[in-house]
């Protein structure tokens, strides 16, 4: 049978004029409720002035950290009066803790440098914030080109290994998930333009609108994104746990260079893959452009091909393979510098991973933009 | 049945990695007003042991009894009651980065009491001035120093009043004053507390002076050997290995002379 702790009661008496005693009995624990400080204060208030608060503590059945905030407020009311608070009657552990807990007193000079500052200043702190950010990029992609010109000349420092697993780890690992994404992207290419074609009994056209579109765009595009996604936010968050551990503190007191041990494999990993991931992308993207054609336009197999062949051409292929190497520099790139900026705490690994993803598709689509407009200017 | 003030009882205790053996045969009880320190040298599986005595791992063999209470053989909402009765600071304080220290201590009085936020916060106050650290409520743990976070950690650990504390190397990492400071803090919450501290640590300062009785482990025989307090093991060691580790190999194993 479960024991039903006695109720916490309060009770005052007043032995002298001058001196107030409290009695606490019962069960004084956070799972109770408690009498309020507030009684004490009334009981300060009324009659004479109190010059000595005394503890009756006997009946005292049970207690934990609830006395003790109890205490605390009773001892800052009587502290405010001019009251003497008299611990003597009080069990022994509660006078040590009390002891305890006002043995340091409370820091009021401090506190976070965010909190008491105005929404102006917070405002100028964060554009101030916004220039060093774009220094420590400029600073980063600096040491990107430099460590990329050594490994040109077979100067930079990093494990070939790494770049191998690097490069199995974006590249076969990836397949999987490229290939439902960009078979789906194709079928919904050609079952958005077959509806519209065979209005005008140009179904056939299907063909072309997937090819070109895939090629030139969605094939890099929707490959890009993927990585993004995927391997971007993994680069953020192993170069992040990296920077957390001190692992690249390590690598620095040692005279390895980060960027180069650690980013170069990286970049150097997604640039070549990318092209081929976009390659692949586009393949797969075709073969579900073929499916909608063959499936529901009730198109050939052969006529399919013939006109996919016929609508594409050797530019179309160039203009998305160049896309998809520049985005895997920019990936790469987000992923890496997030990474190396982030913080020391493991909510600072989040942000970064999802700064990385951010980043890394604004990038992606902010390129695309301008490469589309240089190569219409180049009519590539 | 265990007896009155028996707290903690390991019996027959095995740990594993799957086929490589930890520690095994481990028995030894912890008494409810016991300062308990599990040492042992680096790699003999000190903190392996407390990962089983608080519920992280299950043991290959063997059981742990809290009060008498069987607690691997427990149903699963019976063991989470007694996990609440512990109260663990780990090795790195373990607090949560996102959260405040206010936060991180009010989290457990939050998920455990019906308390409303005034008193939760009240509470929390009372936890963070405990250990030094009245007026950081509002700190994020990467704000405050290690030793700090350390003791932001115990408040958080003291959150719910627990019966038990357990300790994973509380000196590592801090200095020689704050590992002093965080012993007193240890013997002052035991004695003020009444809760029972299990203490890991290989630390011969923090051990000589806040150990009331200990578990020495051993990695060569994978198994423990010897038990009792730390100044009769050191006059009278069962294993010499046990006076090479308490007196930093001064003795090389051997007793000395006259």
């Amino acid at each position: 049978m479960a024991v039903v702790a006695p109720e916490a009661t309060l009770e005052f008496s007043r032995p002298a004029g001058d001196t107030l005693v409290l009695r606490l009995s019962g069960a004084w624990t956070i799972h109770e409720r408690l009498p309020s400080v507030d009684d004490v204060e009334r009981e300060l208030e009324a009659g004479g002035a109190v010059r000595r608060l005394l503890f009756d503590t006997e009946c005292l059945a049970a207690w934990d950290s609830a006395l003790l905030t109890f205490l605390l407020r009773v001892a800052a009311q009587a502290d405010g009066r001019g009251v003497a608070a008299c611990r003597g009657g009080l069990p022994e552990g509660v006078r040590r803790l009390l002891a305890l807990a006002m043995a340091v007193p409370e820091r009021r000079d401090i506190g976070t440098a965010a909190a008491r500052l105005s929404w102006l200043a917070r405002v100028g702190l964060a554009t101030l914030e916004g220039v060093r950010d774009a220094g420590v990029t400029l600073t980063f992609v600096g040491a990107v080109s430099i460590a990329f010109a050594r490994s040109l000349l077979g100067r930079a420092r990093y494990r070939r290994s790494d770049f191998l697993l690097v490069l199995q780890e974006v590249g076969a690992q990836a397949l999987p998930i490229v290939s439902l994404i960009s078979f789906l992207v194709g079928v919904i290419l050609a079952y958005v333009g077959a509806i519209q074609l065979r209005q005008f009994g140009a179904q056939v056209y299907v063909a072309d609108l997937v090819g070109i579109g895939m090629t030139r765009e969605m094939g890099a595009m929707m490959a890009a994104v993927i990585m993004a996604g995927r391997t971007g936010a993994a680069f953020a968050a192993q170069l992040g746990t990296m920077q957390v551990n001190e692992e690249i503190d390590a690598l620095t007191t040692l005279g390895i260079s980060p960027i180069e041990f650690l980013v170069l494999p990286r970049m150097l990993a997604l640039a070549v893959m990318m092209p081929l991931l976009a390659l692949y992308a586009d393949l797969l993207g075709l073969l579900g452009g073929m499916a909608v054609g063959v499936g529901m336009l009730d198109l050939g197999v052969v006529e399919y091909y013939l006109r996919t062949i016929g609508a594409i051409g050797l530019d179309d292929c160039v203009a998305g393979l160049i896309k998809a190497s520049v985005f895997g520099v920019l990936i790469a790139m987000a992923g890496c510098l997030r990474g190396i900026q982030c913080g020391r705490s493991s909510a600072a690994v989040g942000a970064a991973t999802t700064s990385a993803v951010v980043t890394g598709i604004v990038l992606i689509i902010v390129s695309d933009a301008a490469t589309t407009v240089i190569f219409d200017l180049i009519g590539l | 049945m265990s007896a009155p003030d028996l707290r903690i009882e390991v019996r027959d205790l095995d740990m594993r990695y799957g086929e490589r053996v930890i520690q095994r045969d481990l028995n030894f009880t912890v008494r409810t007003d016991d300062i308990f320190v599990i040492m042992g040298g680096s790699g003999c599986g000190k903190s392996t042991l407390l990962r089983h005595l608080i519920g992280l791992v299950r043991p290959a063999r063997g059981d742990v009894f809290y009060d008498g209470e069987s607690f691997w053989t427990a149903d699963p909402d019976e063991r989470d009651r007694m996990t609440r009765r512990f109260g663990v600071l780990y090795q790195s304080g373990a607090l949560w980065s996102s959260l405040t220290l206010a936060e991180n201590v009010a989290l457990p009085l939050g998920e455990y009491t019906d308390l409303d936020a005034h008193r939760i916060a009240e509470l929390v106050s009372l936890k963070l001035a405990l250990v030094g650290l009245a007026g950081f409520e509002e700190f994020y743990p990467s704000e405050i120093s290690g030793g700090m976070r350390k003791r932001a950690g115990l408040a958080r650990a003291m959150a719910l009043d627990p019966d038990i504390l357990f300790f994973d190397e509380p000196s590592a990492g801090l200095d020689p004053i704050s590992s002093k400071l965080l012993d007193d803090l240890i013997l002052e919450l035991r004695a003020s507390l009444g809760a029972t501290v299990v203490v890991v640590t290989h630390e011969l300062a923090s051990i000589f002076a806040i150990a009331t009785n200990c578990v020495f482990l051993d990695a060569e025989t994978k198994t423990m050997i010897a038990t009792g307090a730390p100044k009769v093991l050191l006059e009278q060691p069962p294993d010499p290995k046990v006076r090479q580790f308490l007196t930093r190999g001064a003795s090389n194993g051997r007793k000395p002379h006259g």
